[in-house]
Order: C-alpha cells, then sequence, then structure tokens
C-alpha cells in the first residue's frame, strides 16, 4: 500500500490463539454494530433514496482493508494502494471518483467515506460507508446523464481527501462538494450521515478492543478471514469443476441507439483457485453504461452467491479472496480507460448477477435460479413548481424476482438487499404528481412450475410541468428462464400527453419534457421462471386467476384451461398439456426467448421503438490486461 | 371496600394478584393455565383467590389483565378472514408490500415470502380518489362500491377493512363505504385506516387497519366470554386489558382497537419490572425476560419504560405504539449447532419449544439446548418446579457432547461456550435498547424474569456494566402485579407537520390543551376521578426532510414564551447525543400528542422477616458449578427461607417454585427487605 498510516504507538499486534466462542462473540458484535450503522444513517438522512430506499452499504474491515462485515464493499484495499498521503487519527476520508479508487465505487453519485479506527494510537480497523446521492451536479438533474460521452460530463469528481483532519471537519471541502449539487441540504446531510454511521461503528471496535484486547481483537479478524477462506475453499471444493463453464448475457442498448451489448464470463477450477474470466465481453461503449468493475468487489458477489445458492450458513468476509482470480480485460465494459463515462453502469451491475447465478447453477441445475436483474430502472422528476420551488425526485423502481430452486418470484421485489420503495403517499405529498397506478402486471413473470415474479405497472399523472429521465433495461432482451421455465415479460415506459398522444420511450432517456396532466407509464420487466409450467400446480394457477396475477390467456402457458372465476377445465387441462408436451422438443437450460436477430426484426411493432443497431468498436479490449 | 385483581395467563400457569387498595394488603394464587379456553383458569383462579382475602368476586372493583391473545391471534395465523376495499389502481398494496427482500445481496434466493394478512382474492378496488391535500379528485360511485363489496360479501369474508389512498387527510370515502358494508354485509365488523391510523404511507396503514381486523373477532369473542363469565361470578366492576404501550384500556375499547394488544404480554412484565424496582429503590432498569424460545428486553428510565411508535410481532411491523420491547431469537429451548463448514458455534434461532424441549426435560429431544447446557454446567439442579419435575442430566451431557465433539473441546468448555454466545445475543438486544439509544448501559440495573432471566442476568449484568443485577421474586407474579399496579392511561396524537417559521407558540398551545381536555376526558368516563389525572405532552420533532422524529416532552407552563425556539435548541442537544451531529435544516415539528394517567398504584411491598445476614438456614445442600475454567464448590438455597439482610456469596444457586438464580463468584447477593436479590460485584 501506498497510503502511509501514522500511528503515535508503534508496538507490534501480538498473533494471540482466540479461542472459538471469543471468535464468535466478537463476530457477532461486528455484525451488530454493521446493523448500527444503518439504522444510524436512515434515521438521519435527507434524501428518500437513501432514507426511504436504503441506496447505502457500510463494512467494518480489519486494519489492512480486508471487509470482515458488510455485503457490497471491499472499498478499502484500492484506495489504500492509490492515496498518496498520511492517514492519522481523526481522519475521514471522503472520495467519489471511481479511477481514483479502482473502482471500489463505480460511479460519481456514490459518496464513499473511510474512517480508519484507532486505539491507543494504534490502527486497528477500519469502517466504511457509500451512499448514492440524489444529485452531484454534471449535465442532467440526477447526475445519470446516459449520452454522457466522458465522466467530465457526470458532475463532481473527488479524488479521496480528508473531509474530516485530525477530527475536525473541513468545512471548506464540504462546501465545494455540497455547492455543486442541485439539491445541496440533501447532500449535506446524507454526508454527515455517511460520517455518523462510520463514527457509530468506529465506537464500537473501540470498545470491543477495550473489552477484550486489541491483540485478541486483531488477532480475531485475522481467524475470521480465515475461517472463511477454510470454508469457501472447501465449498468451491465442492461446488465448482475443472471443467470451464461459459455464460454470456447482454446490456439491451447503450441509450444511443446501439445494443446490445456482451458481458461473458467463463470460470473454472485449477487446484484450489477459481478463475472467473470475462474474455468475450465487448468493449467500452461511447455512453455511461460502463461499469468499471473491482475485481475485489467482484470475488465477494461471487462469494456471497456461492454461499446462497449453496449453503447460506457460511458467514461472508474478504477472507478467501486469494483463491479466486479474476480478469477482465481493460477496455471492455467492465474495465473501461479513463475518462470514459460511468454514471449509468447499473444495467451492467445488475447483469453481472444474472451471470453469476446462471455460471455457478449451470453444471448444478436443482440450484439454478431465473434471470431477474434489469438493472434498478430509475426515474428521474425535476422542475419549478407553482410557487417557482425547484424539486427533485430520484427515484428506483423494482420488477419481478426470478424463479428459484425455493419457489415463486416475488411479484414486484428488490433484487438489492435493504431497498424499499416510496410510499406513493410519500411521493404524491412531496412532489407534484398523483400515482393513479401501482400494481404488478398480470404475466409478466416467466412461466414455470415456479413462476417468476411479476414487474409493476406504476401511473404517474405530472401536476406540474417538468423534465423526466429514465434508466431501465431488459426492454429488448427478456429475461431468461431455467429448467424449462419461460422468460418474463420486458419492461416499456409510455407517455399519454394530455392532448391525447401516445408516444412509447426508450428504456434510457433524459430530458423528456412532460406537461401538467400527463400520465407516464412506467413497467417494469417479469422474473424469468423455473422448472417445467406443464408441471405447476394447476390449483394454484386457479387461484393466481381470482388473485389478478395471472390471466385466463396467461394461464394457457402452463397448458391450463380455466375460466374468468378460477375454476379450472380439468379435461381440457388435461388434453392441452398433453398436446404441449408432445409437442415440445426437450426442455432447455436456459430459454432466452427470440433470438437476436428476431427480436431486432420484430422491435418496432413489439415496442413501437427502432431496434439497436450492432455497436461499432472503437478499440478492442487488450486480453488478460487484469494479469 | 376496594379491590383490584390482576391477572396474567402464561403458558404452564395463570397467576393472580389481588389488591386491597385501603390496605395496601394484597394477596397472590397461581393456578394451572388452561390452554384450550383459558377463561377456565382464570375463573378457577378467582374464586381462589377471592377465597383467600375472604371477599366475593363482587368485591372486585377492576380487573385487570394482559393478555398475548391478539399476538397468538397473529403468529399462528389464526385471525379472522378480512376483506379489504383500496383505491382504484392500488389492489396489489399488501402483495407488494414496500418491496423489500430481508437480509443481504442475494437473500432473495432464499427467501419464504409471506403471504399477505388480506388475501388479495379478497381484496378490490373502488373507484373515487382524494388527494395529498385531502381534497376530492374524483368522486364515489356507490353501484361501484355495492358490487364490489358484494364479491367481498361471497368470497365469505370475516372482517372488513377500508383502507384509501390519502385517508389520512380525509376519511369521507371510508366512511361511505362503512356505511354501506353496514348494509350489504349486517354484522361484518368494519375497520377504517383514518380512524384506527390516521397517518400517512398507505402499506403501513394499510397493514395494520388489516390487522386489527384480523384479530377483532378473536379478540371480541376472548373479552366476551371473559366479561360474560366474571359477570356470572357476579363481578361488577370494571375490566380492563393491558396494552402494549403499557396502559390500560377498557375491555370495550379493546375489542374495538385490538392492535393495541399486541405486545400485551410482555407489556405486563415491564410494568411488574417497574414496582419492583420503585421498592428497591431503583429507578432506571434494563429488563431481560428470558423464555423459551425469546427473550424480551426494554428499558425504563426514571421509572417510565421507553415507547416505540411501532409493535413487532412475528415479520409484521403494524403503526401503534408499544414499549420499546425488542425481541431476539434466544431462549432456554435454544438449539446449539456447529455447521460443518465453518466449524463455528451458532445458539439459536431455532428452538426446541415446549415439545420435545431441551434433552433434558426427557421427553425425547436429542439435539442440544441452552437449558442443557445450564444443566451440564450445574446451574440448573435437577429438581424445577417445587420438584414435580426432574431434570435428566445425562441426556443434558449426550447432547452437548456432541457440540463439544464437532468443536474438539471438552464437555464444560462445550456447555459454558453454549452459554456465553446466548448471553452475548441478548446482550445484542439490550445495547440496541441502551447504548444505540445513546443510553449508558451502566446507569442501569439489569432485571431478569421469566422462567430463566434469573439464571443469565449476572453474566449478561456483567458484559453490561450494570448492576445491581435484580432477580425478583415469583416472575409469574410479576407480570400480574404488572397488571394490577399500571395507571390508567390513554393518549391522542395529532399531525401538525409545520416548520418552526410556520406555526406559534400560540397555535400549539391551543392545539395541546384541546388535546389535553380530551384525553381527560376520556379517562373520567372509564371512572378514574378527575383529581387524580395528569396529563403530559410529547412533540416529536426531526430536521424538515427527515424521515425519523424524536419524541420531547414540553410542558405548557411557559410554553407561549419561547416554548418552541427551547424545543429546537433541546432537539439538537438530542440529536447530537444520539448521531454526533446537528443540521441547518430547519426544526419541523410533526406530531403532538397528549397523554392522561390516572394516578399510579403505590403498592407497598410486603416485607419478609429479617435475618441476621447469614443465609445458611436457607441451605439447601452443597454442590458444584463450573464456572472459570473449573469445577467449583458452590450452594443451593432455598429462596423462600431467605431473611431480609442475608448475603450470599457467588458461585450459590438460589431455587424457587418457577425460577432459579445463578450468583456467578466474585459477586455477592444481597436480600432486600422484599425479597428481591441483588447482585453486585464484591
Amino acid at each position: 500500500m501506498t497510503a502511509t498510516i501514522i500511528q503515535t504507538n508503534s508496538a507490534p499486534f501480538k498473533a494471540v490463539t482466540v479461542d472459538p466462542v471469543t471468535l464468535d462473540i466478537l463476530e457477532n458484535a461486528l455484525r451488530n454494530a454493521r446493523v448500527e450503522m444503518d439504522a444510524t444513517l436512515f434515521r438521519t438522512a435527507l434524501s428518500p433514496g437513501i432514507r426511504e430506499q436504503g441506496d447505502a452499504f457500510p463494512l467494518i474491515a480489519d486494519r489492512d482493508g480486508k471487509m470482515v462485515v458488510g455485503q457490497f464493499g471491499s472499498f478499502i484495499d484500492g484506495f489504500l494502494r492509490l492515496y498518496q498521503g498520511e492517514i492519522e487519527e481523526g481522519d475521514v476520508i471522503l472520495l467519489n471518483d471511481p479511477y481514483s479508487c479502482e473502482g471500489a465505487i463505480s460511479h460519481t453519485s456514490d459518496q464513499l467515506v473511510i474512517a480508519p479506527i484507532f486505539h491507543k494510537g494504534r490502527l486497528v480497523a477500519w469502517s466504511a460507508m457509500f451512499g448514492h446521492m440524489t444529485d452531484v451536479g454534471g449535465k442532467v438533474p440526477g447526475s445519470l446523464p446516459t449520452d454522457a460521452a466522458s465522466i467530465f460530463e457526470e458532475g463532481l469528481r473527488m479524488p479521496p481527501v480528508k473531509l474530516y483532519r485530525k477530527g475536525a471537519l473541513q468545512s471548506d471541502i464540504l462546501a465545494i462538494a455540497a455547492h455543486q449539487s442541485r439539491m445541496p441540504e440533501w447532500y449535506k446531510a446524507d454526508l454527515h450521515a455517511i460520517v455518523a454511521a462510520c463514527r457509530v461503528a468506529g465506537r464500537r471496535v473501540v470498545e470491543l478492543c477495550e473489552r477484550f484486547g486489541e491483540d485478541v481483537f486483531t488477532s480475531s479478524l485475522t481467524e475470521l478471514l480465515a475461517r472463511n477462506h477454510r470454508a469457501m475453499g472447501q465449498l468451491m471444493q465442492m461446488s465448482i469443476g475443472e471443467e470451464k463453464v461459459s455464460f454470456e448475457d447482454f446490456i439491451c442498448d447503450d441509450g444511443k441507439g446501439a445494443g446490445p451489448f456482451k458481458i461473458k464470463c467463463t470460470m473454472w477450477r485449477e487446484g484450489q483457485r477459481v478463475i472467473l474470466d470475462f474474455e468475450g465481453t465487448d468493449p467500452q461503449s461511447d455512453s455511461s453504461i460502463n461499469f468499471y468493475l473491482n475485481e475485489n468487489m467482484f470475488k465477494m458477489f461471487f462469494g456471497i452467491y456461492m454461499i446462497m445458492v449453496f449453503d447460506p450458513q457460511v458467514m461472508f468476509n474478504d477472507g478467501f479472496y486469494d483463491l479466486v482470480d479474476v480478469r477482465i480485460p481493460e477496455g471492455s465494459l467492465l474495465k473501461p480507460k479513463f475518462p470514459a463515462a460511468l454514471s449509468c453502469r447499473t444495467h451492467a451491475l445488475g447483469r453481472i448477477f444474472d451471470v453469476l447465478g446462471a455460471l455457478l447453477g449451470q453444471k448444478t441445475p436443482e440450484f439454478l435460479c431465473a434471470a431477474g436483474f434489469s438493472s434498478s430502472p430509475h426515474l428521474m422528476f425535476s422542475g419549478y413548481d407553482g410557487k417557482g420551488e425547484w424539486f427533485q425526485l430520484f427515484q428506483i423502481g423494482f420488477g419481478g424476482i426470478p424463479g428459484r430452486p425455493f419457489g415463486d418470484g416475488a411479484d414486484g421485489h428488490s433484487l438489492w438487499p435493504g431497498f424499499t420503495n416510496v410510499p406513493n403517499e410519500f411521493l404524491e405529498r412531496y412532489f407534484p404528481m398523483v400515482i393513479e397506478r401501482y400494481e404488478s402486471v398480470a404475466d409478466s413473470g416467466g412461466a414455470g412450475r415456479f413462476r417468476g415474479g411479476n414487474g409493476i405497472h406504476m401511473t404517474y399523472r405530472f401536476l406540474e410541468s417538468g423534465t423526466i429521465a429514465i434508466h431501465d433495461d431488459r426492454w429488448f432482451i427478456p429475461p431468461w428462464g431455467v429448467n424449462g421455465g419461460l422468460p418474463g415479460m420486458r419492461s416499456w415506459k409510455r407517455l399519454d400527453k394530455a392532448s391525447g398522444e401516445s408516444i412509447p420511450l426508450a428504456s434510457k432517456c433524459d430530458g423528456i419534457k412532460v406537461e401538467k396532466g400527463d400520465l407516464l407509464h412506467f413497467v417494469t420487466w417479469g422474473g424469468g421462471g423455473w422448472g417445467d409450467p406443464l408441471e405447476r400446480e394447476t390449483d394454484l394457477i386457479g387461484l393466481e386467476i381470482t388473485r389478478g396475477l395471472v390471466t385466463v390467456e396467461g394461464a394457457l402457458r402452463f397448458g391450463v384451461v380455466a375460466h374468468a372465476d378460477g375454476s379450472i377445465d380439468e379435461a381440457a387441462t388435461e388434453a392441452l398439456r398433453a398436446k404441449m408436451r408432445s409437442e415440445r422438443g426437450p426442455l432447455q437450460l436456459f430459454d432466452r426467448g427470440p433470438s437476436i436477430d428476431d427480436l431486432r426484426a420484430s422491435c418496432l411493432a413489439d415496442t413501437g421503438l427502432p431496434a439497436p443497431v450492432q455497436p461499432v468498436w472503437r478499440v478492442r479490449p487488450s486480453r488478460m490486461a487484469a494479469e | 371496600m376496594s379491590y383490584r385483581l390482576g391477572v396474567d395467563v402464561g403458558g404452564t400457569f395463570t397467576d393472580l394478584l389481588l389488591l386491597d387498595e385501603k390496605t395496601g394488603g394484597f394477596w397472590r394464587h397461581k393456578t394451572p393455565s388452561t390452554p384450550h379456553d383459558s377463561s377456565e383458569g382464570v375463573m378457577i383462579g378467582v374464586e381462589a383467590i377471592c377465597a383467600k382475602a375472604g371477599i366475593t368476586p363482587a368485591d372486585v372493583d377492576i380487573f385487570l389483565h394482559g393478555t398475548t391473545v391478539a399476538t397468538n391471534a397473529v403468529l399462528e395465523g389464526k385471525g379472522a378472514r378480512v376483506g379489504l376495499v383500496t383505491t382504484e389502481g392500488y389492489r396489489q398494496t399488501m402483495q407488494i408490500a414496500r418491496s423489500l427482500v430481508p437480509g443481504g445481496l442475494a437473500a432473495w434466493i432464499v427467501w419464504p415470502k409471506p403471504e399477505p394478512m388480506a388475501k388479495l382474492e379478497d381484496t378490490v378496488e373502488i373507484a373515487g380518489r382524494i388527494d395529498a391535500q385531502g381534497l376530492e379528485i374524483r368522486p364515489l360511485d356507490e353501484a361501484d362500491i355495492r358490487a364490489q363489496l358484494g364479491v367481498l360479501k361471497a368470497q365469505g369474508v370475516e372482517a372488513i377493512t377500508v383502507s384509501l389512498m390519502n385517508a389520512y387527510l380525509n376519511g369521507a370515502h371510508e366512511t361511505r363505504v362503512a356505511e354501506l358494508a353496514a348494509e350489504i354485509l349486517p354484522g361484518v365488523p368494519v375497520s377504517l385506516s383514518h380512524i384506527v391510523l390516521p397517518e400517512m404511507q398507505e402499506y403501513e396503514r394499510t397493514l395494520t387497519t388489516v390487522a386489527n381486523a384480523a384479530v377483532r373477532p378473536v379478540v371480541g369473542r376472548y373479552v366476551r366470554n371473559l366479561r360474560e363469565k366474571l359477570r356470572g361470578l357476579n363481578m361488577q366492576g370494571r375490566i380492563a386489558l393491558l396494552r402494549s404501550d403499557g396502559g390500560l384500556m377498557s375491555s370495550e375499547k379493546s375489542e374495538e382497537h385490538p392492535v393495541s394488544l399486541l405486545m400485551s404480554g410482555p407489556a405486563g412484565g415491564v410494568a411488574g419490572a417497574i414496582w419492583v424496582a420503585r421498592n428497591s429503590g431503583l429507578k432506571n432498569i434494563l429488563t431481560l425476560d428470558v423464555g423459551g424460545t425469546s427473550t424480551d428486553v426494554a428499558l425504563i428510565e426514571n421509572g417510565e419504560p421507553r415507547r416505540v411508535r411501532t409493535t413487532d410481532v412475528g415479520h409484521l411491523t403494524v403503526r401503534a405504539s408499544s414499549l420499546d420491547v425488542k425481541t431476539v431469537g434466544a431462549g432456554g429451548g435454544s438449539i446449539a449447532k456447529v455447521p460443518e463448514l465453518t466449524r463455528a458455534l451458532r445458539v439459536g434461532p431455532e428452538s426446541a419449544g415446549a415439545n420435545p424441549g431441551p434433552a433434558s426435560y426427557g421427553k425425547g429431544g436429542l439435539v442440544p439446548t441452552v437449558t442443557d447446557a445450564n444443566v451440564v454446567l450445574g446451574y440448573l439442579p435437577e429438581n424445577l418446579l417445587g420438584g414435580t419435575f426432574k431434570l435428566d442430566r445425562e441426556a443434558a451431557r449426550t447432547a452437548v457432547q456432541t457440540v463439544a465433539d464437532a468443536l474438539g473441546i471438552g464437555l464444560y468448555e462445550a456447555a459454558r461456550g453454549i452459554i456465553d454466545i446466548v448471553n452475548e445475543n441478548m446482550f445484542g438486544a439490550l445495547r440496541m435498547i441502551s447504548v444505540q439509544q445513546g443510553y449508558d448501559p451502566r446507569d442501569f440495573a439489569l432485571m431478569g424474569f421469566g422462567g430463566a432471566g434469573p439464571l443469565h442476568a449476572n453474566a449478561v449484568g456483567k458484559l453490561m456494566g450494570s448492576w445491581p443485577v435484580v432477580s425478583p421474586v415469583s416472575p409469574g407474579v410479576l407480570c400480574a402485579l404488572g397488571d394490577a399496579t399500571t395507571r390508567m392511561r390513554t393518549e391522542t396524537a395529532r399531525s401538525l407537520s409545520k416548520r418552526l417559521s410556520q406555526t406559534t407558540e400560540t397555535e400549539v398551545a391551543a392545539l395541546l390543551a384541546e388535546m389535553a381536555k380530551q384525553t381527560k376526558a376520556e379517562l373520567v368516563d372509564n371512572g378514574v376521578p378527575e383529581a387524580d389525572v395528569t396529563c403530559a405532552f410529547e412533540i416529536d420533532v426531526r430536521y424538515h426532510g427527515q424521515a425519523f422524529e424524536v419524541p420531547m416532552t414540553v410542558t405548557l407552563d411557559g410554553f407561549e414564551k419561547g416554548g418552541l425556539t427551547r424545543l429546537a435548541a433541546a432537539f439538537d442537544e438530542e440529536h447530537r447525543r444520539l448521531f454526533t451531529f446537528n443540521m441547518d435544516a430547519e426544526h419541523e415539528f410533526v406530531n403532538l400528542r397528549a397523554v392522561a394517567m390516572g394516578k399510579v398504584q403505590d403498592i407497598p411491598a410486603l416485607e419478609i422477616p429479617k435475618g441476621d445476614g447469614n443465609p445458611i438456614a436457607a441451605k439447601i445442600r452443597d454442590h458444584e458449578v463450573w464456572v472459570d475454567g473449573g469445577l467449583k464448590p458452590a450452594v443451593i438455597y432455598d429462596r423462600s427461607l431467605l431473611r431480609a439482610g442475608d448475603r450470599i456469596p457467588g458461585p450459590a444457586i438460589v431455587v424457587e417454585m418457577d425460577s432459579t438464580t445463578l450468583v456467578l463468584p466474585g459477586c455477592e447477593a444481597l436480600v432486600d427487605p422484599f425479597g428481591t436479590i441483588l447482585i453486585t460485584p464484591v
């Protein structure tokens, strides 16, 4: 590491043996501290994105920066390598430039706060948290310009700076940063809230050092990491083969008419180590859909998915990182070269999880989940209200959870941890809009023995003129089903003007003017289905018809003939299912729906939008650059 | 003559406490519970305790009761079938909920989504719309409402909930639906969201109203049955139920608003703890109520328990005031295991329950539990429940040995590990209500009750630095005591949602005064003498734009002179204490609350005979316990034979019929004049 840690006490930490019970106690205590970080943040943040939706992620790491508790982190290691300055007790680091921390955060909207934790003059641990700010300046409200050609169009861009120096707030820095935002009060409050959350973790760590002694504390962290290393090593031996498995999925478009963009990953094991190689991923985009994927971040996603898919009892941390080798070609969509624009990386970030699920489950279909990550669909709405006051909404939507080995995917739920929707009464109270409809879309979840969750149909009626922007995906290539399950329905957006005109909107668009009385239909994707639809219980389909989650017509996809009251025509159903069984080929492991060529051909008719054209690359990614 | 009767129905025993308000004398009685119809046990107990006191049930003025009937209806899914009427476009409010998948990244893969409390097939939507200013945008269509209510009728719903968008600002549409429902579905109870919870956020308001509707028939049946039987015994006095927030409400009101009873059970224990603490001269208490499957903790500051605006039951969080009781899945029946991959020791949240129960219960249980670890270590002597129930020590050792083998450590070390981890889980829950709220646990005493509370309290107190550790006499009676000694309490809330610059002291003071009048009148109607009623006020304050408010106490004295500015300054201080920083944003006054309270029931505790400090007369036998890494001699004492002033050096065990207190080495237990055990480090 190149950051210099200044300690007033140079005594080395002693490695001591920690009994298993003390170890478990410490692990519990650290997990509780993490929960406290979240609680502190949600209570004090101001922006709906953080306080209502939970778009923020904490961690606590050991003194080398390895995450011990947390889930979206490992931010510290990259920062320590690139930071040239000194770090002292009481310092709090703020940064938001992905290129200054090797992509530990991946767009300028995320402000990352890193706080070293000292005890008796020695660095004992780190706490850190990042949160998505509603606005950090730049060319569009919300600071996520789809058409940005470089990161310089994406607002405030801060290298690691000391927000607090030896405990003293550097108010000039806060003033400069907040000044870039269209919502400076939210920016300041949210940042204070993140710092407060990191402080809480700091206090808890100091208490633990006092209770157990620093040697026991630091040795315990090391041992917790080692314990995870052992468990993950075993888990990887058991569940990942030496034979290569490969999977590719797509971002539908770049918001400028080109697409789709391929993300490809190949996974295999060589002895103890697992290799994840993104060779074959498309080159970086000219727009802002690039996702600067940090290798450690991806190891973490991989680890968490391994645990969730194969053994949810394993406790997660960074300990296993040296068992995984992640290779990302430089200049690719996942490792774009500076100064590529990054703001709309959410689509690729979401897609990474579908790819991971497919890789891990391919050889063990009983553990495979269908696809569901569109991204996190965003709506921005901004303007001046009747009193001349600026309003700016940044809202994250949700879609269908994929069909899973454990059962149906939930309708209209979040795939992101801790995220919640914004109450519609809250939206109506604080923004000039009426939400006319908020429900899941019948039949949008892919058919399967376990069906995919339905997407959400949300209809906004605007009460003031203003500007909207939309960020979504999965409008062109549907979310795939698995083990015979069918794909889910694609997302769509439409603006019904007060004048009567109806305009299909692109999945990614900026600067769309809306007028008082206009209706926006914001419809998200459904999750893919899991398993043979012909094996789904007919009574359940009947029940779901009465619930309005499946229609009579949609029931036919399951080979079920039903009436509007949910009653089943048993004889017709049996006949239809027999016919479908005899006519179809073998069940597909992955059902992606129509081919890309067929999708292109029918795009305009199906969606009202022109099909994306094949991207043309200016540069090819360099091979194995990550080695 | 004036008698108060407190009754607590537990899983095993029904406890009663009868109090003569004139003399302060009281009687206690314990009788087996009758789970098939708990009123049977209650009636047996009422007759018995009245006989003891030489009175008849007709002499009882007020019958006070904490009950878990509403809680169990929710947890066991035995509520009524609720039909829900929503606004057009919002049929799936309960289905989508807040879109939250609990747990971390990828937790959706394994999350079992619970079914909504009002089923989607029993949910209809109607035309008509109120906006966020409370104004009607579109009118109701009565033919549409009739048709939709007809659908619910055909579905056979047993209760109706109406929850329409923005009804918290204007309930006119809901009221009209209720009128039509009374016509179309006569006899089916109707709950309206703007009455049950006039607050913003459609999901939370709907859920709370649905929960209310779901438990109404169950609670109504229970209350009416109890009332009839009590009247059958010629008891004409008032019947009041303990609410989740520690106040009391009339049995009639509880039939309408049973959602306020969801934490009635734990509230009894907290109320009892307050009474015990007051007698022992303690004002700040953390409570540790350890049961078979879970542990409830609460914080009492200056004799007042902390309250929160939500009630958590199972996976549901409803918006109803309750005592800030946190529950963790750590109890005597919590199962210890060692997962193969990590080789870590985990305890709970799975529980062996009452059946088969811990291995040591000898009912066929084989997996090691916390109780088994306590038995192995000698903390829990073989005879429980006054000798009628013998623990199987060998079975406990066999079960715990499986953990020892998996960890490669000795039997005693494994048992001690299980106890340390479960103590740590309890410690974690206590931290959430203390340290995390800005309280220093060293300013608090720790009171353990429930079957296993006093077994763990000494060790947890040590972790917290909370002294003395308090073990009250007979934990079952503690809840009945709580029921009997609770003061009448009622509150009303009003949403203000104005910034400092948008309101005045005069406006706020006038609103508070009006609310005080209303709550006082309610208590007087409930038979509280007007002179006994006191009123307190709270204002929820936040920085404009925050989602979280801090309830601040205010008084009306001098409020008109700068009261709001002082309140803002006090809030800044509290915010700094809680979160380490203040903001420039303007202060917003969100809700006003007036709380009217009856007189504190200052019931003196019964003094026990005074001894000479030596507990030898209460000694049952010598014993051995595993502490500090080895087997140490300890003494078992009979609690009923202890005298005031007796000092017991640790390690020692004090047993009584339904509880066991463990005194650790390095600590000493002092028996106070009322038989309460106070443990402090030597």
